[in-house]
C-alpha cells in the first residue's frame, strides 16, 4: 500500500533548540557514532502511546521558548514531558491528553512552568530520511531528523496520512498517568567502576549535597555544580565506552552524567550512573534546578526500567483501544 | 590474565583488560569484538571496542522472561565468562590496510618542531615513516585513535581546545588522528587531507574501523 505524504506543519516562528528525535542511534557505536535520540525518552514514549504510535517512533523535543506551529492538515498529536503551558489557538490545551488539530490551527508555547523539554508525538510519525536506522538528529555531525539540525522559520515537516479522520476536533476526554511507581525526589544511582576511588566521606558528600544543574548542561551532558569531588588516586584512564547516564568526574572535582548526545567513550572517573529509569526525571532538571542522588542496587535499577516499559506498553494497548473505540462510535 | 568485568551502569557491561594502550592487548580487544559482530549475545544491541576493553550494550526488557533470579547483570555477565572462556584465534585476522594523502602544512606544524627540536622535514619524515594501527574509534563520528607515534613526536593536548576543520590531521602523546568533522579539538595538526572520514548518506558511513592498518603518504592536492 502506498502511503500518502502530507505536509503537517510549517514552522511560523522558530524556537531555541527544536528537534526530530527518537530513542536514538544504537548499533554504531564501534564507530564513534553517538546515540542521540529523545533526552526524555519515557514523555515521547507517553506522547507516542496517546496518539497510538509505536513507542519508539519520532517526534519532536521542545526546549523553550519552543517554535510556533502552522497545522497544514489536521492531525492527531500529544504533548508530555515539560509543561510549556502549550495554546492552541491561544486557548491552553493540556498535556497528555491526544489533541485533534485541524488545518490552520496555531499552535504556541507561552510559558515554561514545569520540566525542561516538551515532546509532541504525531499519529504516524514524522516523515524523515533515516540515516542508519534511526531518525534522530545528530547535530554534531548534521544529519538525520530534519535535515540534520534543528528546526527554523519556514520549515515544512511532512507525515504520512494518518487514519484519524472519524475523530473529532480539539482536546480528546482521555489522559494518562505520567508516573507509573511512586518515587521520590531523588534521581536514582548505582556505582560506578571508579565508586571506590572516592573515600566513604566523599561518598557521603555525593549522596547527601544538592547538586545544581549547571548552565554549561546541554544535550551532550548535565553539569552538576556542588562541593568539588578530588580523587585521592588520580590515575588517567585510557579511553573505554561510556553510556547515557555515566557520572564522569572532570579534573575540576565536579560531576558530569551524560545525555543523549554523549560522546561515545571518554576517560575520566565514571564514579555512577544515573539508572535508565530515572533519566527522563534528569532530563527534565533545568538549569539552576537541584538535584539529589540516592544510591540503589543493580535489581533495583533493572526492575525499575522493566516496570516502566511494561507500563508504557500497557497504556499503548488502553490509548489504541480507546482511539479505535472512538472511530467506531462515530 | 583474566580480564575484569564490571557493569557500566544498568544496561552495559565491560570487559576490561588492563589500563594500557597495548597492540597484543588490543589484538584480544578485536578478536572478541569481531566474534560478537558474527557471533552476538543473547540480548546484546551492540558492542564497543576501545583500546583495552570491550563494552556490550544489552536489551534489559527482552533479557527480562530469560533471568528467573538474581539481577539481569549478574545473568549477562555468567554468559560473557562462558564466552570469554572459549578459545579464540588472537590476532591471526587479516586486516585492511589504507593508504591516506597528506599535505603536510598544517597550522601546528612549526610549533610542533619547535617545541620537539627538530626541523618541520622531520616531523614530516617521522610522521610518514609511521606504521598505524586503529585501536578504536570514539569522540566524533568517524574519529579513529591510530598509534602508535615516534616517540619523538609526543606533544602533551594543548591546554585550551581550537576550533578544527574537517580533514585536519593532527597528533597528541603517542596517537595521531584525523578530525572527521569541524569541531573543538585539542590535538596539533600538521597536514590536512581531502579523504572523506564520515559520510552520514553512506550504508557503511565510517571509513576507518577498528584494526584497520593506516600508512600516509605526503600529497601536494588538498582542496582545503
Amino acid at each position: 500500500m502506498n502511503r500518502v505524504l502530507h505536509n503537517r506543519f510549517t514552522i511560523e516562528k522558530a524556537g531555541l533548540l527544536d528537534t526530530i528525535q527518537d530513542l536514538g542511534r544504537y548499533g554504531q557505536q564501534r564507530s564513534g557514532i553517538n546515540p542521540c535520540g529523545a533526552m526524555d525518552g519515557y514523555a515521547l514514549q507517553l506522547a507516542n502511546a496517546l496518539v497510538g504510535n509505536l513507542l519508539e517512533e519520532a517526534g519532536l523535543e521542545l526546549h523553550f521558548p519552543a517554535s510556533v506551529f502552522r497545522a497544514e492538515h489536521s492531525m492527531l498529536i500529544a504533548l508530555a514531558g515539560a509543561d510549556m503551558d502549550a495554546r492552541l489557538n491561544g486557548e491552553p490545551i493540556p498535556l497528555l491528553h491526544p489533541v485533534k488539530l485541524k488545518k490552520n490551527d496555531l499552535l504556541q508555547f507561552a510559558a515554561l512552568r514545569s520540566g525542561y523539554r516538551c515532546y509532541m508525538a504525531i499519529e504516524g510519525g514524522l516523515y524523515v530520511s533515516e540515516e542508519g536506522y534511526s531518525s534522530s538528529t545528530n547535530l554534531k555531525a548534521g544529519y538525520g531528523g530534519h535535515e540534520g539540525r534543528a528546526l527554523k522559520k519556514a520549515d515544512v515537516l511532512k507525515a504520512y496520512e494518518s487514519t484519524d479522520a472519524f475523530l473529532p476536533s480539539g482536546v480528546l476526554p482521555w489522559t494518562v498517568d505520567p508516573v507509573f511507581e511512586t518515587t521520590t525526589d531523588h534521581v536514582r544511582i548505582i556505582p560506578g567502576h571508579e565508586w571506590e576511588r572516592l573515600s566513604s566521606q566523599q561518598q557521603q558528600d555525593l549522596l547527601q549535597q544538592n547538586f545544581i544543574i549547571d548552565k554549561r548542561s546541554d544535550r551532550m551532558g548535565c553539569r552538576l555544580a556542588g562541593d568539588p569531588l578530588i580523587l585521592s588516586k588520580s590515575e588517567e584512564l585510557v579511553s573505554s565506552a561510556v553510556n547515557f547516564g555515566t557520572i564522569q568526574l572532570l579534573p575540576d572535582g565536579s560531576p558530569i552524567v551524560l545525555m543523549a548526545d554523549h560522546q561515545t567513550t571518554g576517560g575520566y572517573p565514571r564514579i555512577a550512573h544515573v539508572i535508565k529509569a530515572d533519566l527522563s526525571k534528569m532530563a527534565q532538571l533545568k538549569p539552576g534546578d537541584p538535584v539529589r542522588f540516592k544510591l540503589v542496587t543493580q535489581e533495583e535499577a533493572e526492575s525499575s526500567f522493566i516496570r516502566q516499559q511494561e507500563y508504557l506498553l500497557q497504556l499503548s494497548k488502553v490509548c489504541r483501544l480507546k482511539l479505535s473505540h472512538l472511530d467506531h462510535k462515530l | 590474565m583474566a580480564p575484569v568485568l564490571f557493569p557500566l551502569g544498568d544496561s552495559a557491561i565491560t570487559i576490561d583488560y588492563g589500563n594500557i594502550i597495548d597492540e597484543a592487548i588490543n589484538d584480544k580487544v578485536l578478536a572478541r569484538f569481531h566474534d560478537l559482530q558474527k557471533h552476538p549475545l543473547p540480548g546484546m544491541i551492540e558492542a564497543i571496542p576501545a583500546y583495552s576493553s570491550l563494552t556490550i550494550i544489552y536489551d534489559l526488557f527482552k533479557l527480562r522472561s530469560l533471568v528467573k533470579q538474581g539481577s539481569i547483570y549478574a545473568w549477562f555477565a555468567e554468559q560473557v565468562k562462558d564466552w570469554l572462556g572459549q578459545d579464540l584465534a588472537i590476532g591471526k585476522e587479516t586486516f585492511r590496510s589504507i593508504r591516506i594523502p597528506v599535505c603536510y602544512d598544517g597550522p601546528d606544524l612549526i610549533s610542533v618542531a619547535e617545541q620537539k627540536g627538530i626541523s618541520p622535514e622531520e616531523v614530516i619524515r617521522l610522521h610518514l615513516e609511521g606504521r598505524y594501527r586503529v585501536y578504536m574509534l570514539g569522540f566524533l563520528p568517524g574519529f579513529a585513535y591510530m598509534g602508535k607515534l615516534s616517540p619523538k613526536l609526543f606533544m602533551p593536548r594543548k591546554k585550551q581546545p581550537e576550533n578544527m576543520l574537517a580533514g585536519s590531521v593532527a597528533i597528541a602523546g603517542d596517537q595521531t588522528g584525523i578530525y572527521p568533522l569541524n569541531s573543538p579539538g585539542g590535538w596539533w595538526v600538521i597536514g590536512r587531507t581531502d579523504v572523506q572520514l564520515f559520510d552520514a548518506s553512506s550504508y557503511e558511513p565510517c571509513l576507518l574501523r577498528p584494526g584497520d592498518r593506516i600508512e600516509f603518504y605526503s600529497s601536494t592536492q588538498c582542496s582545503l
